[in-house]
């Protein structure tokens, strides 16, 4: 066995010779029920390169992603560590193997110390039973130096903030000493500075010999930082190429491919009367002073970064938080919103940010989730008219081109953007005036994502007001009619579509326009 | 026959409770007998009719662990004010009682937002000390005849309290299945985020729950003291546990947004068949209870696989 490893990483060695390659993935596939996630992926990561694998949402990073942590098993191809072919069928596996992931989601124990958190299931013991603390504490110690961490080993992890806390799980992956480390989308809630930090630690783990696969979308930190990228687009493989021989425009045709949107036609909008009138609006700590219309026939998308208050102003002016100033005016009509309920009453409707925490019921069936908002709709002397309730799912089955089995068929067996077109046919069905959509693609294949955009440019056509918060600006571009950008709790500037460059766009989510 | 097939997917404790009524059938001669089910049905209706209310309180995430102190509270009520208010009046005060408990795990759950699991067990260390004190740890016995002649009553030869239970079980399946309020108990357990995002008001619908949880539970105690004619201040101990067991033996989920009126039957007739039968075959009741143990286990442990099953395959 031995003398195989050796022989393979022999060979490797003659391929590559400026370096080894340690992780090599060919041809590997991946199927769920009613999705073919990865279709023949090819993926080589060596010592010391930072490879960065860039996809749109629903590209298959993802679950590439957990097949090399072990937490899915590919359905077909290999997974060849150092030479030698593995089978990882659990994180720990994968761990033992010295391949590690940094989760987007961070999952460490708020209320213990940090040290307790980097040795989480693995603490450093005496007698074999009790746990060794000087022990515990100045190992972490000599990590979080590594890092340049500023914070002590006994601190509580809670008190951290977010991008210390990500140093901690960072921390967490080098007690084992990595061969690979697989970043999640590692900045997605870190602020400029902190981003700086975090690209020292990476490049110092480069500098080590570790083999590191970076995950983003965001094409500015992939150039800065990578030395190979590799394409996904719909579960395929487009290529993998050296960052200093290629640019921008060439890995992006690659990561898109067609322009789905192109067919989307931007006549000028018949507007109707204005629906929707925010003045003044502000929560203290969140934001202020937020001001802007919609009219009836209008889309008008908001543009911002994570953590800007797009999504509080929304959450806002559907009732679910309560404003400390300003007031909302639908349809003309000052009407105070102190509920959701109020708000649906008043012919709103808030498709949210994440489908499955707020916006499915998961365990009920397609029809039931349609009815969700409005079921006293369909009652007959206080008892719910089924009959009634399938029509209408039927119709909005057909109407949004929902792929289900069947109206009694549950929500969580559904593709994302099925979900997603169920909750949309949830708040169509209360004949709503307004409609927000929160990041109404995130998580979505690429295809049913024009199908989501075409739709809203529909909705619009008959009349509804449509506010759409995007933090993807091909979607803001795509859809909106105006564009309301957001910065830190303001809005810094509206455009009109027509006057709108991305540049401008850039500047002003990021707070440089004065 | 696929709906068959569907429904013991869904409700495996049915094969149960089937394999359970040929074995008894077969292996004890007076098991397989109309009368001997009447008996199984009013043995079942005591725990049967706090568990038609616990399912819609589970369904909805929440819980009640105060339905055995009720059961006391209310037919102690029910059977010792009979002197003063008849029985008609001394009913009616039992039964308030067990409104007026669980309007007040209601309100309380909701306006202070503690788990109901807090709530409700303070409630029933609470209402068992209230029973004490007005029982004055003794037992009453309902002098007037009238009472507990209804307990052994029959209609059409099936037992009244029989009548009462299988009358309200499908009445509370129509209600769980087909009103408003049955709809939103789902989607409230289910997702509550969603729910309240949707315009639904949690807080009320909980609270009818729990006011409808104590109703039953009062019932359940009134009905079981007029088939002994007397109430004791014990009386009702362990029946939030017996009845939690029926409850999830019937498929309801502890975490709430999944279960059924029929699956709760079937956990209550699950119960009360095996109990009656081991009873037949002269099995000491000890053992009755290490079997009833490892049948919860066994049947979780079933739901849970198919759960995992189905939830399979929704990746990225």
């Amino acid at each position: 066995m031995t003398s195989q490893v050796e022989t393979a990483a022999n060979e490797s060695v003659n391929l590559q010779p400026a370096q080894e390659t340690l992780l090599k993935l060919q041809n590997v596939s991946k199927t769920f029920p009613g999705v073919k996630a990865l279709d023949g992926v090819d993926l080589d990561v060596r010592a010391g390169e930072v490879h960065a694998l860039l996809g749109e949402n629903g590209a298959g990073k993802s679950t590439l992603m957990k097949i090399l942590a072990g937490i899915y098993q590919p359905d077909g191809g290999e997974v060849i560590l150092e030479g030698q072919r593995v089978q990882m069928t659990s994180p720990i596996e994968a761990r033992d193997h010295g391949v590690l992931l940094i989760h987007q989601e961070l999952s460490l124990v708020p209320d213990m110390t940090v040290a307790e958190n980097v040795f989480l299931g693995n603490m450093p013991r005496f007698a074999n039973m009790f746990v060794n603390n000087r022990h515990l504490n100045d190992r972490c110690g000599e990590i979080l130096t590594r890092l340049n961490c500023k914070f002590e080993p006994t601190e509580r992890l809670g008190n951290l903030s977010i991008a210390n806390q990500q140093m901690v799980e960072i921390a967490r992956a080098l007690v084992f000493q990595p061969k690979v480390v697989v970043f999640d989308e590692p900045t997605a809630s870190l602020t400029d500075y902190e981003k700086v930090v975090l690209f020292g630690v990476i490049r110092e783990l480069r500098e080590s010999g570790t083999g590191i696969v970076y995950i983003s979308h965001r094409m500015d930190e992939i150039f800065e930082l990578s030395d190979r990228i590799s394409v996904l687009r719909d579960g395929t493989y487009q290529g993998t190429f050296e960052t200093a021989q290629t640019n921008e425009d060439e890995v992006t045709q690659r990561m898109i491919g067609r322009d789905l949107d192109a067919d989307i036609q931007h006549q000028p909008p018949e507007l109707g009367p204005t629906a929707l009138a925010v003045q003044g609006l502000a929560i203290e700590g969140l934001y202020s002073d937020i001001s802007f219309d919609v009219r009836a026939g209008e889309v008008v998308g908001f543009y911002g970064l994570v953590g800007a208050g797009r999504t509080e102003v929304m959450e806002t002016i559907f009732g679910l938080r309560k404003a400390d100033a300003g007031s909302v005016q639908v349809q003309g009509e000052d009407l105070p919103i102190s509920s959701p309920s109020d708000a649906i009453d008043q012919g709103l409707g808030l498709v949210p940010e994440s489908r499955k925490e707020q916006g499915l019921v998961l365990g009920m069936s397609c029809k039931d989730n349609t009815t969700l908002a409005n079921i006293s709709k369909f009652t007959k002397y206080g008892w719910i008219d089924t009959a009634a309730e399938r029509t209408i799912f039927e119709e909005y089955m057909e109407k949004l081109r929902i792929k289900c089995p069947g109206w009694e068929y549950e929500t969580l067996n559904l593709s994302g953007g099925n979900q997603q077109k169920v909750v949309i046919g949830k708040w169509l069905s209360t004949s709503p005036k307004i409609l927000i959509l929160d990041e109404p693609t995130r998580g979505i294949d690429v295809g049913s994502k024009s199908e989501i955009h075409h739709l809203i440019r529909e909705l619009a056509k008959t009349g509804l007001a449509v506010i759409v918060v995007s933090s993807e600006m091909p979607e803001v571009l795509t859809v909106s009619d105006r564009i309301v950008a957001m910065y830190d709790g303001r809005i810094t500037q509206c455009f009109d579509r027509s006057e709108v460059t991305e540049d401008s766009l850039i500047r002003a989510i990021t707070g440089q326009n004065t | 026959m696929n709906r068959i097939v569907d429904l013991i997917k869904k409700q495996p404790i049915w094969i149960f409770v089937l394999v359970c009524i040929v074995f008894f059938s077969v292996s004890s001669p007076y098991f397989f007998d109309l009368n001997n089910f009447s008996n199984i049905l009013v043995q079942a209706s005591t725990i049967g009719l706090i568990a038609l209310g616990m399912t819609f309180v589970m369904i909805n995430g929440n819980i009640d662990l105060s339905v055995g102190a009720t059961v006391a509270l209310a037919a102690s009520l029910a059977v010792g004010l009979q002197s003063e208010l008849g029985i008609i009046g001394a009913v009616a005060v039992g039964l308030m009682s067990g409104i007026m408990i669980g309007a007040l795990n209601g309100i309380i759950a909701w306006k202070t937002g503690v788990d109901a699991f807090i709530v409700t067990l303070g409630a029933m260390i609470g209402v068992r000390g209230l029973v004490f004190i007005y029982t004055d740890e003794q037992s009453f016995y309902a002098y007037d005849l009238a009472y507990s002649d209804f307990g052994a009553s029959e209609i059409f030869s099936i037992p009244v309290l029989a009548l009462i239970f299988i009358l309200l079980t499908i009445v509370a399946h129509l209600i769980l299945k087909y009103t408003i309020h049955g709809r939103n108990v789902f989607a409230v357990g289910g997702n509550r985020v969603a729910a309240k995002e949707a315009g639904i008001r949690v807080g009320p619908h909980m609270l009818i729950n729990f006011i409808l949880v104590g109703f039953l539970a009062a019932l359940s105690g009134i009905l079981l003291s007029t088939q002994m004619g007397a109430s004791t201040p014990n009386l009702g101990r362990n029946y939030e546990l017996w009845t939690i067991t029926a409850v999830v033996l019937g498929g309801t989920r502890l975490t709430g947004g999944f279960g059924s009126i029929i699956g709760t039957l079937g956990g209550v007739l699950a119960i009360a068949i095996l109990r009656n039968g081991m009873n037949l075959l002269q099995v000491p009741s000890f053992y009755v209870l290490i079997i009833l143990g490892s049948i919860l286990i066994i049947v979780l442990f079933i739901d849970k696989r198919f759960a995992e099953q189905q939830g399979q395959g929704v990746g990225a």
